[in-house]
């Protein structure tokens, strides 16, 4: 899967599951101050992301994912 | 001791989604029973049921907000929103004021289920998601509601079976009568599912006219077979009279007596003594005779033995040519977690409009209910002061009086 679809799918369910703003999806946006997403959030993003590529993802992954770039480069590396 | 009083009411029922279509049902008596496919396909035995729809509140509530949310809280905050706006209640005045919440309910199978059937088909307990927990427990209605509307009182559920709701109302006219607690959200809210309902229909007691639903629940009749489940929520706004008169506020009834009781015997048959005893205490503790109470809301679920000694119980406590006496659930079915409540709202809306709803489907009563005043059709009728009854499995019961205040 290339880096291009995982952007898509991730930025599709944030909107449409999730309901962040769209004009706030930018690789630079942080997870939690700009899009808003709290510590529950995260256990859906878990939830979100098996259920879109497959891989299951832990607390400890997300430690040093502060913006969705980040979020994107997690995602891929997982699957890749 | 404080006088306590109604402000507000909200319904989202079986009869009707709202007080103005409730009133409308009560007044015709109108069935809101129908058969339930799903329930024939799971394996009941009997596939009647009231039914409500999901309400949709995607525009009212964030995901943050709807992702803990079951059925239960669904419905209840449906009530809650019209009981706040009948009160004249805002967002402003929650925020600046110390209000409370007290609900009953009983069960949220559905959110259990589905839930640990995630589990254990992933495997992972992570990928049940963050709202399950939420949903899954029995306070899911008094936790959600606390949180939306920022509540800083009293907070909690009352889990007492089929008469949860009446003792939440109880609970929280007895904290405000003391002073503890100005203002409290009380109600009661009941699941509609398939999966909530299989153990119940299992112990033979749902009503078995599926060729017929709308007369299949039939209080106090000598042809009723059992009762049918039913559910929603109710939701009553309950304050002190100091609060109600300072903020203006429409002032619908006065609660002046909650009497309750164990029977202490059979987990699921009822007897005559325990209702009784909280008939009469609640009769004490507002300072009536018998012979004052114009109108009695029964439980009657339409089981043979239930209403048989409900019968008995309330003749004990009325003797003969009594109040009159009806059972709204002939038309609802029996909302049980949220019936005490729901009730008591029925109980509010014919005493706001002058009637007795009845009890339909009583064609011919049975011997302990012959002697009863029983309202087999509307009858226009002043009410100023009516007794509502809820009994539950486990044999706990609950009396509740209220008046019209002038």
């Amino acid at each position: 899967m290339n880096k291009e679809v995982i952007v898509e799918k991730i930025n599709y369910f944030l909107v449409d599951e999730f309901e962040v703003e769209e004009e706030e999806i930018a690789p630079q946006a942080n997870l939690k101050e700009t899009l808003e997403l709290d510590s529950l959030d995260f256990v859906d993003l878990v939830v979100a992301i098996e259920a879109n590529f497959g891989v299951k993802l832990v607390g400890e992954d997300f430690l040093k994912v502060i913006t969705l770039q980040d979020f994107y480069d997690l995602i891929e590396k997982k699957i890749g | 001791m404080r006088r306590v009083v109604i402000t507000g009411m909200g319904i989202y029922s079986c009869i009707g989604k709202n007080l103005s279509e409730v009133k409308e049902s009560l007044y015709n008596g109108t069935s809101g029973i129908v058969f339930d496919e799903k329930r024939k396909e799971f394996g009941y035995r009997s596939a009647l049921t009231g039914m409500v729809e999901e309400p949709d509140l995607k525009k009212q509530l964030s995901r943050r907000e709807r992702i803990s949310m079951g059925e239960e809280a669904l419905y209840a905050y449906v009530a809650t929103i019209e009981a706040l706006e009948n009160a004249k209640i805002d967002q402003d005045f929650l925020d600046a004021n110390e209000v409370g919440i007290l609900y009953g309910n009983d069960s949220t199978a559905r959110s259990v289920i589905e839930s640990v059937d995630k589990i254990r088909e992933k495997k992972d307990t992570t990928l049940v998601g963050s709202g399950a927990i939420f949903k899954a427990m029995n306070s899911t209605v008094t936790m959600n509601l606390s949180t939306i509307f920022r509540l800083t009182g009293i907070n909690f559920t009352v889990s007492a079976a089929c008469a949860s709701g009446s003792h939440a109302i109880g609970m929280a006219y007895q904290l405000i009568k003391s002073g503890l607690q100005e203002m409290i959200i009380c109600g009661g809210a009941q699941e509609i599912n398939e999966l909530a309902m299989g153990s119940f229909d299992g112990l033979g007691v749902f009503a078995m006219n599926i060729d017929d639903p709308t007369k299949a629940s039939r209080p106090f009749d000598k042809d009723r077979d059992g009762l049918v489940p039913s559910g929603g929520a109710a939701t009553l706004i309950v304050e002190s009279y100091e609060s109600a008169v300072k903020r203006g506020a429409p002032i619908l009834g006065e609660i002046i007596g909650y009497g309750f009781s164990s029977n202490g015997e059979h987990i699921s048959t009822p007897n005559v003594d325990g209702p009784s005893k909280a008939m009469t205490k609640a009769l004490q503790q507002a300072g009536l005779k018998a012979s004052e109470i114009d109108y009695v809301n029964a439980h009657a679920t339409s089981t043979p033995v239930g209403d048989a000694n409900e019968a008995k119980a309330i003749l004990e406590v009325f003797g003969e040519n009594g109040p009159c006496v009806s059972s709204t659930k002939s038309m609802t079915g029996h909302e049980c977690w949220m019936a005490g409540a729901s009730e008591v709202i029925y109980s509010m809306l014919m005493m706001e409009h002058s009637f007795v709803a009845p009890n339909i489907n009583l064609e011919t009563p049975d011997e302990a209910a012959a002697k009863l005043n029983l309202v087999k059709k509307t009858l226009n009728k002043k009410i100023d002061v009516f007794l509502s009854n809820s009994f539950g499995f486990g044999g706990t019961n609950s009396a509740l009086i209220i008046k019209k205040v002038p």
